[in-house]
């Protein structure tokens, strides 16, 4: 572990405790422990979007389960963030797809736009960039998760005005960037509309 | 039961074993890094791949259970090669540092490397490196050799009870360790030395000492409680270098406590080398005769009743035959084994035993534990009780503290009132245990150690009585010691003999000046200061408690350096054998004892130890059955009478020291401070 600064304690507040309890209830009795993604998710949305140590405890307690076997989840899934992370963290796909269709060029434009590195928090806390394996939107390629929306079809451009957009406080557009809808081709609907495979 | 062809060999075996134990019943060896008999089962080392007909691959033969009609490959080209492929997995992170490393020569990854590696590595990135963890005092941590077992992650969490360890991170970033650093809080974290099949966790304070090929083996017997595990003592030159568990399912399975195992520096510190007679209130070491000469002075013509002999925790049973056999040609009756007063070995032998045996722990379904801490007392045991606990089905309630034991259990109350309502049938406890198949009642001799205690032994024999708990082929009432020499002496009889006196008269005689000499065989845990003016003789093996108080130091063996015999909790004899010689003058127990008694103008009538055993067999056929169990008959034991309001306590207040091995010890005394008192390890700089 880095050596970052762990707020002493963590507590639910009434509503997370609320979600919290709701996932529980999900489970059969005396199989509560499996609530325990759910619930550091929770946690972590209500700690700034990373899981401090004592948030951890917190949740193991919560679920009466030995504390390891919260860090031993915690620390295997990526989307637990155990250090502090900036209110928009820019999660860009590099993997194969992406990178064949020009996510470097992405990777470029984020680390210009913020001026920060892979792993880096720009200093006002607004963003950290994060490189990502496969996010699963490969067919919109290249692209990047911004908290809990993707932006898909980037170019440099739209990459760069995303994060402008999300500087200034605005909301950009998410999704595709290219106007299409889903993932459906990007030429067109292809099937069903015409005969004889014209399309 | 399913039958399975393994390499051609035909063979029924047992439904729900793996294949694994299977081929191991056919005589195949398979080899394997992660299964381990006693914990479950991983199957994430692949080491065990063998052919299985009609699957399309390798299967691993660890996480398969037998099926009927199976047809099992061990020796073919693809099972050799598949086992070389995982082998070279397995060593691309590891690092070659076999020279420098403790596992060397007794490593199942060297030993499988022989006949699975390959004499060159084909991978030519960079290894990985992990950070080393702190697991406290006792097991020493190079993770970068560790291949991801889990054996040890699966021994805290299902043994040990204590759930401290798992894997973090993911693929090439996983880590064994706690993840908050902090050391161990088990009594039976040695054993992850034992399980660990790499060098990643090894002994701390074995660290660097010896080589296993140039350590002499001895068998013996652990004496740090009174579960009597069975150990090897391993030593080179007069040094016990380590102590190792051995395999016995009747006791310890093959666990053993880190008392047993790590207290072994305390042997070789502070230790009685040389007689000492006390002169002008200063202790001057002298030679054997000018000891005995200084004794036969004193206690020449001595009434026998003003003299009065205590045997300690530690003391073997040949020592305190003899001893008992002096006191009684000297015309003493005053004799005692029970330092702390309990009343217990006054009636019938079932009142000082743990009938149910501690194999029988498997078969029990409900279990009553009073004024005990098993965790403490018997770490070994408490496993046992645990790994009952998770078969489930086991009811269990506890009179006395409330503390952590690793299982779940219902605190019945701190004190007698809960005895008593147990008794009276108004604790609904009370119903469960009848209702129990096989219900165990487990006493620590502890809690009659106390002014009350034959009434509390006679409540727990009515409790005992009335649940049924003793019946044909079952007796559910036990007595749990923690002392290893309290069942032998109680076997021996060294308790006081007709108007004798017991330990508290004893001490009071001496006080008051009506007991004129004592002999403190070993025993270090009574209150010197009541000991008065009486002229003290003190044999034993370290400079403790009586040596300091003691007119005459006679030098005795500990446990590692004489064959003597201890009786368990159990009631089961075992003999402990000579791993070292005792250091300087010192000299076997129960041989001082006879020497002292031709001074003494008594000679006893044995002059080796098979002649001395063979008098104590046909006293007591306990001797004669090592290794056994003689069943005790049912009786009546204790007193009942008015049990005072008195909550129970566990007799071992720290866990770590106990007795003169363990308080000489030093890594006793860091698991003291980095363990219950949670401060960080000292730096070589310290102090």
């Amino acid at each position: 572990m880095s050596d970052v600064t762990q707020p002493e304690s963590f507590e639910f507040s009434p509503e997370f405790r609320d979600a919290a309890d709701a996932f529980i209830a999900k489970y059969p009795k005396g199989r509560h422990e499996s609530a325990v993604m759910p619930l550091l998710d929770l946690a972590q949305r209500q700690h700034d979007g990373w899981l401090p140590r004592a948030a951890m405890d917190y949740v193991a307690e919560y679920l009466a389960m030995p504390p390891i076997r919260v860090y031993e989840v915690a620390t295997f899934y990526t989307m637990y963030n155990l250090e502090p992370v900036g209110k928009n963290h820019v999660q860009v796909c590099t993997n194969l797809p992406c990178w064949l269709r020009g996510s470097d060029g992405i990777v470029e434009a984020c680390k210009r736009t913020l001026g920060v590195e892979f792993g880096g928090t720009t200093e006002d806390g607004l963003f950290t960039l994060s490189e990502m394996e496969c996010l699963g939107a490969c067919v919109n390629a290249p692209m990047m998760q911004i908290n809990d929306d993707y932006y898909e079809d980037l170019d440099p451009t739209s990459a760069e005005s995303i994060l402008t957009e999300l500087r200034l406080g605005e909301t950009p557009k998410t999704g595709s960037q290219i106007g299409r809808k889903s993932c459906e081709p990007s030429s067109g609907l292809t099937s069903l509309t015409e005969m004889d495979g014209e399309g | 039961m399913p039958k399975i062809t393994i390499d051609d060999i035909e063979l029924e075996v047992e439904a729900g074993l793996t294949v694994l134990q299977a081929c191991e019943l056919a005589g195949k060896e398979i080899p394997r890094f992660c299964f381990h008999e006693r914990l479950s089962v991983a199957g994430n080392c692949r080491m065990c791949l063998v052919e299985m007909e009609r699957a399309p691959k390798p299967i691993a033969s660890c996480a398969m259970p037998v099926g009927d009609g199976m047809v099992i490959r061990t020796d073919t080209d693809l099972v050799k090669k598949a086992r070389e492929g995982v082998m070279e997995f397995l060593l691309i992170n590891h690092p070659l540092d076999c020279p420098i490393c403790d596992q060397g020569g007794e490593c199942d990854l060297q030993d499988q490397a022989v006949g699975y590696g390959y004499d060159r590595s084909r991978f030519g990135e960079s290894k990985r490196a992990v950070d080393d963890k702190n697991l406290g005092p006792l097991v020493k941590t190079i993770m970068t050799r560790c291949i991801h077992c889990t054996r040890c992650v699966r021994f805290a969490t299902e043994v040990a009870g204590v759930p401290e360890l798992g894997a973090t991170g993911r693929g090439e970033h996983m880590e064994i360790g706690t993840y908050v650093e902090k050391a161990l809080t088990s009594e039976l974290s040695g054993n992850m030395i034992d399980l660990c099949p790499v060098g990643a966790l090894t002994s701390k304070p074995y660290a660097f000492m010896a080589r296993s090929w140039e350590l002499s083996k001895t068998e013996s017997i652990d004496v740090m409680d009174a579960l009597g595990a069975n150990i090897r003592v391993d030593a080179r030159g007069p040094g016990v270098m380590r102590i190792l568990p051995r395999n016995n399912d009747d006791v310890n399975e093959e666990w053993l406590s880190d008392k047993g195992r790590f207290a072994n520096d305390g042997l070789a510190r502070q230790r009685l080398d040389k007689p000492y007679v006390r002169k002008d209130g200063k202790l001057a070491p002298v030679s054997w005769d000018q000891a005995f000469a200084a004794i036969a002075g004193r206690l020449d013509g001595m009434d026998g009743a003003k003299f009065a002999a205590l045997a300690g925790d530690l003391v073997d049973t040949e020592a305190m035959a003899a001893l008992k056999d002096l006191m009684a040609a000297l015309g003493s009756n005053n004799i005692d084994c029970r330092q702390d007063g309990a009343s217990i070995g006054e009636g019938a032998r079932a009142g000082h035993l743990f009938n149910s045996t501690i194999a029988g722990i498997d078969e029990a379904d409900a279990i009553l534990i009073i004024g005990s801490n098993p965790r403490w007392e018997a770490p070994v045991l408490n496993a046992r009780i645990r790994k009952r606990y998770l078969e489930g089905g086991l009811s269990i309630g506890v009179i006395g503290e409330a503390l952590e034991l690793t299982y779940r259990y219902e605190h019945l109350g701190a004190g007698t009132d809960a005895l008593a309502a147990i008794t009276d049938g108004t604790s609904p406890f009370a119903g469960v245990l009848k209702d129990a198949s096989k219900p165990m009642i487990i006493l620590a001799a502890g809690a009659v150690a106390r002014p009350d205690g034959a009434a509390v032994l006679a409540a727990a024999r009515a409790i005992a009585e009335s649940s049924g708990a003793v019946r044909d082929g079952w007796n559910g009432f036990n007595m749990l010691h923690s002392r290893a020499a309290r069942v032998g002496g109680i076997e021996v009889g060294f308790l006081p003999g007709a108007s004798g006196l017991g330990t508290n008269a004893i001490l009071d005689g001496a006080a008051s000046g009506a007991i004129e000499a004592v002999y403190l065989l070993g025993a270090d845990e009574i209150d010197m200061s009541r000991l008065g003016d009486a002229f003290v003789i003190y044999q034993g093996h370290h400079g403790d408690a009586g040596a300091h108080r003691a007119d005459v130091i006679l030098p005795g063996a500990a446990y590692t350096e004489k064959n003597a015999t201890y009786v368990n909790t159990e009631g089961r004899a075992q003999r402990a054998q000579l791993a070292t010689f005792p250091p300087g003058d010192a000299r076997e127990d129960w041989a001082i004892i006879r020497a002292l008694s031709a001074v003494l103008g008594k000679t006893l009538p044995y002059d080796t130890l098979s002649d001395l055993r063979e008098k104590m067999t046909m006293a007591n056929p306990v001797f004669g059955a090592i290794d056994d169990i003689i069943r005790a008959d049912w009786g009546t034991f204790g007193e009942a009478g008015a049990l005072s309001s008195d909550d129970f306590n566990s007799e071992i207040e720290n866990y770590y020291i106990t007795d003169p091995i363990s308080r000489a010890s030093e890594t006793m005394a860091r698991c003291i401070s980095e363990i219950l008192q949670g401060s960080a390890p000292r730096t070589g700089t310290d102090g």
